[in-house]
C-alpha cells in the first residue's frame, strides 16, 4: 500500500508495515525536547511519576530559551529548576544562556533533529522540524514527562493535506509571505489534527531558512505538523553539522491525501496578518496605512540568519522612523555570531535598531519588548492574537522580515517593494 | 455524573486568551485560575460556580502548548469543557491532566449561557436539561480511556513503570 511521508516516519518508529489515518499506535522518540517555560511543570510530573531515570540521556534536548536571560526571579527559579533536573539526570543536551538560542532555531542547527526521525517538544511550534524531513510535534508538559520517561507516546495517525505551490517567487516575497497567504485561504482551523505536506516546484526551489518559516506555521492552521520531503538542499544543510546516518524518506505515488490544495504564486504580494488571527493575511497593497510603534524582527519563525540579511539589506544606510523602535533579536548564538561577522549587526546598529540577545522574549509578551496600552507592533513572529504581545488592547501585524524592516523606515506598514 | 450551569464563548480562543504567558511563570493551580480567560471576560471566574461546563466554538486552545491552560480551567471550577472541535495539543493536555472534554457540534449550537447540563460519562451522554435536548458522545479510543481510567497521564506511566518492575524481578 502507498503511504504518505508521515506514515512512513510512523512505521519505522512503531515496527509496522503499514499505518493508516485516524490509528492510534504507540511510536519511538528520536528527541524529547522541553523549554525553561514547559520544563519545570513537566520536572514536577516526572517526580510524581516516581521515575528514577530518564529513557536516553542522548535523547533530550532542554533549552533556555522563553524567559532568558531571566527576566525576573519566577523565570531565574524556573531555569533553576530545569538546570538542577539536567544535572540530577545527566542529560546531554542541556543549553545554557549564551550557548542556546531559540529551540527551533537551534535544534536543527546542532544537528539534534534529522530527515525521518519522530520528536516531540513542549512548544506548539516544534512542527518546524518538518522543513528537514522529520515528523515533529508539540505536546504539552506532562507528555514531555511521560516521553521523557517512556522514550514513547501514543499518536493518532495525522490525515495528510498536501499543498502544491506553483510558478515563481516575485521580488521581495518569502516564505513567510506563502505561509500567510496559505493560512488566509484555508484558515486557522483548516487543517486540525492533520500532517501538512508542502510541495511543489517552489518549495523545491527555497532554501532551508525559507522552508524552516513555513513548517514553523503549520500549527497555525491547526496542524498536528508540517513536513517538506528531504532533498539535496536538506543534505548540504546537515553536512557540517551531524555524522549520524539518516534515512531520507518520500511519500509514494499514490498515497492518499485528505485534502489537496494547490496555490500559483507568481502573482504573491508581501503578506501582513491584522489582529487578531495570523488567517487576517492580506496583500500589502490593500492594508490601510497603519502607524506603528515596535517593529520586532525574529523569532522561531523569522531569527534566522537569511531573515535578518533581507531585512539588514533594506535597512542599509537607511534609519529607524524616529517614532518606531526596532527589535532585532537573531535565533541563536550562531546566528548572532554571523551577524557579527557579515557586518549586518553593524547595519541594525547604525539604523537606529537595538539588538537583544536570542531568546522568544516578545513574541511570547514576556519580555524585551512588550506593548504598551493601545500600542502598535509589526512583527516577524507567528501569533497576533488578543494580548499576547503586551497590553490586551494592544494590536500586532504580522509580516515577514522585507514588510518589517520597510515599515520600521517609513513608520507606518508599508511595501518593502515601493521604498 | 457531572452538573452544573454553562458558560458559552466563541470559536478559535487560544491559550494565550485562556492564560496569557505573563502569568506562566508559575504552574501552580491556584496561581493560575484567578486568572483563566480575564483578557477575553474579566469576570469569567467570579461567574463560574464549581462543576459548571464550558461551552465553546471551533479549534477551542489553539496557539501555544502551554499546559497551564487547561490547568487554569480546572481550577478555575470548570468540571467539563464541550466544543464544536479543539485544537490538538490543548486536547491531549486535558486529557492527561484528566479534565473531560468533548466535541459536538449539535449541542454547542443548541446551548446558551445559563443553561443547566448534565453529563453522564458511564452512559455517554451529555444533556442540556433546560432545552430538554440530550445527546450521545463517543466514547474514547481504547488508549485515551485507559488513561483517564488511571486519573490521568500520571496514573498511567506510574502503572507502566511499575509492571516494568515486576517484570525484571
Amino acid at each position: 500500500m502507498d503511504m504518505t511521508i508521515t506514515e512512513k516516519i510512523f512505521c519505522e518508529h512503531s515496527g509496522r508495515k503499514y499505518v493508516e489515518p485516524d490509528e492510534l499506535i504507540f511510536a519511538d522518540i528520536d528527541l524529547v525536547m522541553g523549554t525553561d517555560i514547559a520544563s519545570p511543570l513537566a520536572i514536577d510530573v516526572f517526580e510524581k511519576m516516581e521515575a528514577e531515570k530518564v529513557f536516553d540521556v542522548t535523547k533530550i534536548a532542554l533549552v533556555n530559551d522563553h524567559l532568558v536571560p531571566a527576566k525576573d526571579i519566577k523565570a531565574a527559579n524556573l531555569s533553576k529548576m530545569m538546570r538542577k533536573f539536567a544535572k540530577k539526570y545527566g542529560i546531554m543536551n542541556y543549553f545554557e544562556v549564551g550557548r542556546s538560542g531559540i529551540c527551533h532555531n537551534l535544534i536543527p542547527e546542532k544537528g539534534l533533529v534529522l530527515p525521518g526521525e519522530l520528536v516531540v517538544g513542549a512548544d506548539s511550534h516544534t512542527c518546524t522540524y518538518g522543513a528537514v524531513g522529520a515528523f515533529s510535534t508539540g505536546v504539552g508538559s506532562t507528555d514531555l514527562a511521560a516521553s521523557m520517561v517512556l522514550g514513547k507516546n501514543w499518536f493518532r495517525i495525522p490525515k495528510s493535506i498536501r499543498i502544491k505551490y506553483t510558478g515563481t517567487l516575485p521580488y521581495m516575497v518569502g516564505g513567510k509571505d506563502i505561509i500567510l497567504y496559505t493560512l488566509s485561504k484555508i484558515g486557522v482551523s483548516g487543517a486540525l489534527y492533520c500532517a501538512i505536506e508542502f510541495t511543489g516546484n517552489v518549495i523545491k526551489n527555497l532554501d532551508m531558512c525559507a522552508r524552516f518559516t513555513i513548517c514553523n506555521m503549520a500549527i497555525e492552521a491547526g496542524a498536528k505538523s508540517g513536513i517538506i520531503a528531504p532533498d539535496e538542499k536538506t543534505e548540504e544543510y546537515f553536512k557540517n553539522r551531524t555524522c549520524k546516518k539518516y534515512k531520507i524518506l518520500n511519500s509514494d505515488k499514490n498515497a492518499k491525501y485528505y485534502k489537496e490544495y494547490e496555490f500559483d504564486i507568481s502573482n504573491l504580494e508581501p503578506q501582513v496578518a491584522v489582529p487578531y488571527l495570523p488567517s487576517n493575511s492580506y496583500p500589502v497593497s490593500e492594508i490601510n496605512p497603519v502607524k506603528i510603534d515596535q517593529v520586532v524582527i525574529g523569532s522561531c519563525t523569522n531569527g534566522r540568519i537569511k531573515d535578518l540579511k533581507i531585512a539588514a539589506e533594506i535597512l542599509r544606510g537607511r534609519e529607524v522612523h524616529p517614532d518606531v523602535r526596532l527589535i532585532v533579536i537573531p535565533g541563536s548564538q550562531e546566528v548572532y555570531l554571523e551577524m557579527l561577522k557579515e557586518d549586518i549587526a553593524e547595519v541594525f546598529i547604525k539604523s537606529g535598531a537595538v539588538i537583544s540577545t536570542p531568546t522568544c522574549g516578545p513574541c511570547i509578551g514576556a519580555h524585551m519588548g512588550i506593548l504598551g496600552e493601545n500600542e502598535t507592533g509589526l512583527f516577524t513572529t507567528n501569533r497576533n492574537f488578543k494580548g499576547r504581545n503586551g497590553h490586551p488592547s494592544s494590536k500586532v501585524y504580522l509580516c515577514g522580515p522585507q514588510v518589517a524592516a520597510a515599515s520600521a523606515i517609513s513608520g507606518y506598514i508599508c511595501d518593502p517593494r515601493k521604498i | 455524573m457531572i452538573t452544573g450551569k454553562a458558560h458559552k464563548y466563541g470559536d478559535n480562543i487560544d491559550t494565550d486568551v485562556i492564560i496569557p504567558a505573563r502569568y506562566c511563570t508559575s504552574f501552580h493551580i491556584e496561581e493560575l485560575a484567578p486568572h483563566c480567560l480575564e483578557d477575553l471576560d474579566p469576570d469569567f471566574v467570579k461567574k463560574v460556580s464549581e462543576g459548571d461546563i464550558l461551552v465553546t466554538g471551533e479549534n477551542f486552545g489553539c496557539g501555544s502548548s502551554r499546559e497551564n491552560a487547561p490547568i487554569a480551567i480546572k481550577g478555575a471550577g470548570i468540571s467539563c469543557v464541550v466544543a464544536k472541535s479543539f485544537a490538538r495539543i490543548f486536547y491531549r493536555n486535558a486529557i492527561n491532566i484528566a479534565l473531560p472534554i468533548f466535541e459536538n457540534r449539535e449541542f454547542v449550537d443548541i446551548t446558551d449561557t445559563g443553561d443547566w447540563i448534565k453529563v453522564d460519562l458511564k452512559k455517554g451522554f451529555i444533556e442540556n436539561e433546560t432545552k430538554g435536548k440530550r445527546f450521545k458522545i463517543s466514547l474514547f479510543p481504547d488508549i485515551i480511556q485507559e488513561i483517564i481510567e488511571c486519573g490521568g497521564m500520571i496514573g498511567f506511566v506510574k502503572k507502566r513503570i511499575e509492571a516494568k518492575r515486576k517484570s525484571k524481578e
